[in-house]
């Protein structure tokens, strides 16, 4: 590795030859701010266009100023981040980036969170000195995404970040000079176009351009309507994250003070998705348990590898992408349609009410969760098993509503039964996390034998795309992980060529897991916040006393009681799904 | 299922351009200006056949024919008309002329008007400067117009 030394802001430091000169004064603890640039460090991802000019630097003996974020360290190099000159010139270029974005910070669904907005308080801009034209392009809605591409400043993340890291090809920069936004093809709809509404690209959008569909108003005038008996569930990956938006550091855990929130907010039952999850492992798992012995047996038909169906982006990814293949995933419901389902049916019944006179409310890390809600199969006549899909942000946004001092709350427990959850069920927030509480499952099903290790380390981690092979008593099982819809994509050709021999792969699509999903908290791409989550959710599970789904007694309850076994009749109807082409086929005009 | 729907003879020759070009995302600009000069103009049906036979997604094709001015999804009129906003043309109003051609066939720039006889648009130098303001009606060059003679030259082709 090649070292060559140069000068930043008077301090003589050493660097990697190739670097540029962004992420060296970085390194030295220099920053310079920036607003196109986006990275997730270890992701591989990186979006650097060169073209908001935030980040211009002087270098000496250069006539022109240089941007830092795609500038190359040379040796001998004299850099200045902040001379007059460069304070003047990034002043400059923010009001003129401002001076034809619409001016509505105050009631702005990014306000708070907004870069633009923080660049221009850090850089001190009192006053706009240009009048630029306003863009005034159609508002597109969709279930789970906003987009308002006036806002669009044309830093390219989102379209970085649809075609790089997701490989959804939703997006693309259109039209040129003054007209020139990001948008689908033909400026369809967003429904209309492959995407996927991972909401990755509103994770990364630095302003309000993208943004997620906001239900709170609705959840609150349905709590306060005293016909309606009105349900919370709260996913794994929420818990560890919420607290980061009042203030605690990432990888705080508060599932106790988010139960305690959720029942001030006046939900009659502040339940758990995890309960869900437990039950989607007997579901999953003994989906696979069966291909893999139907496999065993020599039957020619059985799908396997079987896939993981729990992420709606990555369903609407392989229906959209690989709609030969759509007898692969397992058809066991995602845990927030589950855990509707039952609240729909078996809670409602036991409560003696109509599912009209339920609204069950869902808390997701998630914006893609918001569509799967609204999909049809989800819905009996007309009435959607989940009504509303919060994402954290919301719930945080409806705690604030609700003037509660999260911070002084006391921890409380779920309410029983559809709150009890084992460690299982916590891990499906991270990445790997799913597969794991199958396996720990289906370990002991398939063996009859206690397991003695319940964690299985060789399935964690952040890795792209992660395979194992567990032994099941003498029978490896081969496992493989992804996570990133591109990684996804990776694992899924190889399937396609036959090349590979798993028996299980679970996809989630966002990078982390749920854990990294779009509504959870901005990170504002610092992925090391991504980190802390994903530690978190290891503590979580390890503090839990029952840590296999199977052994959660509720879950047990609920199949002597209601759906008899797993894979049964009751749960097919209830618990299973099937999926759809949703491809673009070419046809010969009649 | 959401289908794209292309004649037959369409399909084939989308197909034929794509392989010639040995299907390869970088040649998309080569691949829409060879098909371009096929049919005219590029609809969506066409640039979504394209995408998929190079691989890439039809954001991107679209991305590609929305920034450059060359390509165009609106089909072209019988007799597409360019007039140059070149600078020695521009300094001798050329632009004057343009207003009067829009206002003579009631379209703007990049339209084609409603019986497909006439499309509108605009150029950068012919290399006739000697002779401007210049405007084109298909290969034909008209030299040293004034915005009275528009409606004259229409009339020829009526």
């Amino acid at each position: 590795m090649e070292m060559i030394n140069l000068t930043i802001d008077g301090k003589a430091v050493q660097a990697e030859k190739g670097q540029t000169i962004l992420k060296v004064a970085r390194q030295n603890g220099i920053d310079i701010p920036t607003l196109c640039y986006y990275e997730l460090n270890g992701q591989k991802l990186e979006n650097k266009p060169g073209g908001c000019r935030v980040c211009v630097v002087e270098v000496e003996g250069r006539k022109n100023l240089a941007p830092a974020c795609a500038t190359e360290v040379m040796e001998g190099m004299v850099v200045n981040t902040h001379s007059l000159r460069v304070v003047n010139a990034r002043r400059t270029v923010v009001e003129l980036i401002l001076s034809d974005h619409p001016a509505d910070c105050l009631s702005c669904s990014k306000s708070g969170n907004c870069e633009l907005q923080k660049l221009a308080q850090k850089l001190g801009i009192r006053e706009i000195h240009f009048k630029g034209e306003q863009s005034t392009y159609r508002k597109d809605d969709s279930p789970s995404i906003i987009r308002d591409v006036d806002k669009c400043i044309m830093c390219r993340r989102c379209e970085t970040v649809c075609n790089q890291l997701q490989t959804v090809g939703a997006l693309s920069a259109i039209n040129r000079g003054f007209e020139a936004v990001v948008a689908t093809a033909f400026e369809q709809d967003l429904v209309k176009s492959p995407c996927t509404m991972c909401g990755q690209c509103v994770m990364a959008c630095p302003v309000g351009a993208l943004s997620e569909v906001n239900q709170t108003r609705q959840v609150i005038q349905a709590i306060s309507n005293p016909k309606k008996t009105v349900i919370v569930q709260t996913a794994p990956a929420v818990r560890v994250a919420l607290g980061e938006e009042f203030g605690y550091p990432a990888g705080t855990i508060v599932t106790g003070k988010m139960a305690a929130a959720l029942r001030r907010i006046g939900f009659d039952y502040v339940f758990d998705t995890d309960f869900a999850a437990d039950l989607t492992i007997m579901e999953e798992g003994t989906e696979l348990l069966d291909r893999i012995s139907r496999y065993v047996k020599g039957d020619k038909d059985v799908k396997l590898p079987i896939l993981t169906s729990c992420c709606p982006g990555w369903v609407n990814f392989f229906e959209t992408n690989y709609p030969d293949m759509l007898d692969v995933p397992s058809t066991a419901k995602s845990p927030q349609q589950m855990f509707g389902a039952v609240a729909k049916n078996y809670w409602a019944e036991k409560l003696g009410i109509k599912r009209e006179d339920m609204v069950v409310v869902s808390v997701m890390p998630c914006v893609a969760k918001k569509y799967e809600c609204q999909r049809d199969e989800f819905k009996t006549d007309g009435n959607p098993d989940v009504d509303y899909s919060l994402t954290t942000r919301e719930l945080a946004e409806l705690i604030k509503q609700f003037n509660i001092d999260f911070t002084s709350l006391p921890e409380e427990d779920f309410d029983m039964p559809l709150g009890a959850s084992t460690g299982a069920a916590v891990i499906f927030g991270a990445t790997g996390g799913v597969i794991e509480a199958a396996a720990r499952t289906a370990y002991e099903i398939f063996t009859g034998k206690t397991l003695d290790k319940v964690d299985f380390t060789e399935l964690r981690g952040l890795e792209g795309v992660r395979e194992a092979t567990i032994d099941f008593d003498g029978t490896p099982i081969h496992l493989g992980i992804a996570h990133g819809l591109g990684n996804a994509r990776k694992l899924l050709d190889s399937i396609r060529r036959g090349e590979a021999n798993y028996h299980a792969i679970e996809v989630m699509a966002c990078p982390g897991g749920c854990i990294g999903g779009a509504g959870q908290p901005y990170h504002h791409g610092d992925f090391s916040i991504v980190e802390k989550r994903h530690e978190a959710i290891y503590r979580e599970d390890a503090n839990k006393p029952l840590r296999k789904s199977h052994e959660n007694p509720y879950i047990k309850q609920l199949y002597d009681e209601y759906f008899g076994k797993p894979c049964g009749e009751k749960s097919h109807h209830l618990l299973h799904t099937h999926y759809f082409d949703k491809s673009k086929q070419v046809e010969v005009e009649a | 299922m959401a289908k794209v729907k292309l004649s037959e003879d369409k399909i084939k020759k989308i197909k034929a351009i794509c392989a010639e070009f040995g299907n390869k995302p970088g040649e998309a600009i080569n691949v829409l200006h060879r098909v371009q000069g096929e049919f005219g103009y590029l609809p969506a049906e066409v640039q979504e056949l394209i995408a998929m036979e190079l691989g890439v997604s039809a954001a991107t094709i679209y991305g590609i024919v929305t920034f450059y001015s060359f390509f165009t999804m609106i089909p072209k009129g019988e007799h597409p008309i360019s007039v140059c906003m070149g600078t020695a043309c521009y300094v001798r109003g050329s632009e004057k002329v343009l207003d009067e051609f829009k206002r003579q066939l009631g379209i703007g720039i990049g339209e084609t008007t409603p019986d497909g006889k006439f499309s509108l648009n605009c150029l950068r130098c012919v290399g006739a400067c000697g002779l401007a303001p210049v405007a084109m009606i298909g290969d034909k060059v008209y030299g040293r117009l004034t915005p009275d003679m528009v409606k004259d030259i229409i009339n020829e082709y009526n």
